[in-house]
């Protein structure tokens, strides 16, 4: 029941503040006044009357993961971040090594097995892209300068990054 | 006559040896995705699509790789199904109901060879049906103006909507939410943006392909975190395998009555596959009768399932080739590599380009058979293919998304955003809100628009436009039947429970 209502009060709130930035859509002469708003307002107004039926008649609440699984998670989506921002100055191999095996060990908690799946890992999709199929930018390693570091990483630190 | 020699067409295009090449490669590489727990066809051709793109394949040879994958991890998912319990994706759910029971009994063997036979047989037909079918339907589709595509767009979300999932409120969040998103970015009338919140990564819109890998592929991983893999080991022994002839010939009325079930139901758009498999499930479970004891691993419970469900991927795609609607979540991926290969599926697909129409559906003769030829003999090799533990697989699986989409576009913003996509499908799921029409939006959001907006400046914005043709309002009706039926049918439409141990 909770569940549906946050979730419900969300998407409405989503869908309200969906319609305000539709109404402040730009137009011009070519478009007309109103045609580049006539569709974002109208999904916005189903949405709401939808939140709203979901916040008045809300489903069983679905089974939700114990406190543990949800930090596993967070760590996942940290790390899976943290690869994004790394692929492109830090090139392929350790950004995947990093990657792969923390995601591996938030599966299986074995250390060692998670450590070799994430080196396997790394170097046999790094021979099938590079080599196999060709893929055009994926780098093996690139050695970044501090600056271009930071840079990346700043990107995941709001405010600070661009 | 004419069909012949389109079909000759289609043939000279995908028979020769590198494309045929290409299909086996396809449909080998399509059983191992569908036969892996947790990839199905929908993600698995999902997170292939990026790569193929950049791997530069002209527009035929990727469509017979791709669809060789599709159908091959259709074939694949009852492998899964049959020997774990575990469905790959959601029509296969029906396979698990009398596959697992039989695998149970020491008839492993038998199932995935029926299965097999059953696949064939109901893909076949459904086949043969989209030939007959798709150039008369391409040709009333030319009668469609603005107004009667905007209620189709409708359409295809209400019955989606009201069929496919348990909730009609969060069926339809679902689809405003891919809506939604499918406005971002620049407007094409007015060349200024929309709703991108002065994100300049946001002009030109949310990638198809980062959402759908989003919310099919990276949201997976969430779920095998908190199972912690569990699950996925095999519980039943597969000693020889055999061809039951037996049972195949004692099914044949089964695999075709499924078959034009299957093909019906996954004409109609928006109904898909899971759809397919169901009724042909029950209505085989109907004419059976109590003493046909379905659900106790029998073998018209094991073809019927089957037969339904690839007949109904078949029949998918007519509404998919003609009108450019996808009936259910893998023909939406589906679409999406067409639109990658900028290939805009429609009448005119048949008239302008009818090599890649007829290519493909050459492609789809030719991959099913191979597929036949290649799940008898190789299916303990499939097997194999099981035993990959999750923890290998999908670390593997999320590093192959992220590869795609970052050598499609080089944009650290859309791996953040494919993250993002995630996550959120993870929520919805849990949360019960159905994804598919979340892509479907995100696909369709443009074109529905586009034909809201022609529409209104033909009629100078009179609003009953929309509604002012015969056409128009057998779709407006339908899709109000659609979105509002099922709240009523739902105590019919039951789905049976799985076997648990």
């Amino acid at each position: 029941m909770a569940s549906d209502r946050i979730f419900g009060l969300i998407t409405l709130i989503t869908a309200v503040a969906y319609i305000a930035a539709a109404t402040q859509i730009q137009t011009n002469f070519f478009s007309g006044e109103f045609l580049p708003k006539l569709f974002p307002l109208m999904i916005g107004g189903v949405a709401a009357i939808c939140s709203l039926v979901i916040l008045f008649k809300p489903d069983p609440d679905p089974d939700w993961p114990a406190s543990a699984t949800w930090v596993s998670m967070l760590i996942a989506v940290i790390v899976l971040a943290i690869y994004a921002v790394l692929l492109a100055p830090l090139g392929f191999i350790g950004p995947t090594i990093f990657a792969a095996g923390i995601l591996s060990y938030q599966i299986s908690f074995r250390l060692v097995p998670s450590i070799l799946s994430g080196i396997g890992l790394s170097l046999g999709l790094f021979v099938l892209f590079k080599f196999a199929l060709g893929l055009g930018n994926i780098v093996a390693y690139r050695i970044p300068t501090p600056e271009k570091l930071w840079n990346a990483i700043s990107i995941l630190i709001p405010f600070v990054g661009h | 006559m004419d069909i012949l020699s389109n079909l000759a067409l289609g043939f000279t295009v995908a028979l020769s040896p590198y494309t045929l090449f290409l299909a086996v490669c396809g449909c080998f590489l399509g059983t191992i995705i569908g036969a892996l727990p947790g990839l199905g066809p929908s993600n698995g051709v999902a997170i292939l699509i990026p790569i193929t793109f950049t791997l530069g394949l002209d527009a035929t040879s990727a469509l017979v790789l791709m669809t060789s994958v599709y159908y091959g991890a259709m074939y694949g998912g009852r492998i899964s199904s049959i020997l774990l319990n575990i469905p790959g994706d959601e029509p296969a759910l029906m396979t698990t109901l009398d596959g697992y029971p039989m695998a149970k009994q020491g008839r492993a063997g038998d199932a995935l060879v029926l299965s097999g036979v059953a696949s064939f047989v109901g893909a076949l037909l459904a086949t043969i049906g989209l030939i007959l079918l798709a150039p008369s339907l391409a040709r009333v589709a030319f009668l469609f103006g603005p107004a009667e595509y905007f209620a189709l767009y409708l359409l295809a979300f209400c019955t989606l909507g009201g069929m496919a999932s348990n909730n009609q409120a969060k069926a339809a969040i679902a689809a405003c939410l891919g809506l939604g998103i499918a406005m971002i970015g620049v407007d094409s009338s007015s060349g200024l943006p929309r709703l991108t919140g002065g994100n300049l990564h946001l002009y030109d819109g949310v990638d198809f392909l980062v959402a759908i890998v989003g919310l099919f592929a990276i949201a997976e991983l969430f779920f095998f975190i908190e199972s912690h893999g569990k699950g996925s080991s095999i519980g039943v022994v597969l000693d020889k395998v055999r061809v039951p002839w037996r049972d195949i010939w004692n099914t044949k009325w089964t695999m075709l009555r499924a078959s034009g079930v299957g093909f019906v139901a996954g004409i109609l758009p928006g109904a898909g596959a899971s759809l397919g498999s169901f009724l042909a499930y029950m209505s085989e479970k109907a004419i059976a009768g109590e003493k046909g004891g379905f659900g106790t691993g029998v073998a018209k419970g094991v073809a019927a399932p089957e037969a339904g469900n690839n007949a109904a991927a078949g029949g998918a795609l007519v509404p998919m080739l003609t009108l450019g609607v996808p009936g259910s979540g893998t023909t939406a991926v589906l679409l999406a590599l067409l639109m990658t290969l900028n290939i805009t599926p429609g009448p005119t697909l048949f008239t302008e380009r009818p090599e890649v129409v007829w290519g493909l559906i050459a492609s789809l003769l030719i991959a099913n058979v191979v597929l036949l030829l290649m799940n008898v003999p190789m299916v303990k090799i499939f097997v194999k293919v099981l035993m990959v533990p999750a923890w290998i697989l999908l670390p593997g699986v999320t590093m192959i998304s992220f590869v795609g989409i970052f050598s499609l576009t080089g944009s650290y913003f859309d791996l953040l955003m494919m993250i993002g996509f995630g996550v959120l499908g993870y929520f919805l799921r849990k949360l019960d809100v159905p994804t598919v029409p979340v892509i479907l939006g995100i696909l369709l959001g443009g074109n529905m628009e586009d034909a809201l907006r022609r529409a209104m400046t033909l009629s100078d914005g009179e609003i009953s436009y929309l509604w002012s043709s015969p056409i128009a309002i057998g779709l407006w009706v339908a899709a109000i039947l659609g979105f509002v039926a099922p709240m009523f049918l739902r105590p019919l439409l039951k789905k049976p429970q799985a076997i648990t141990d």
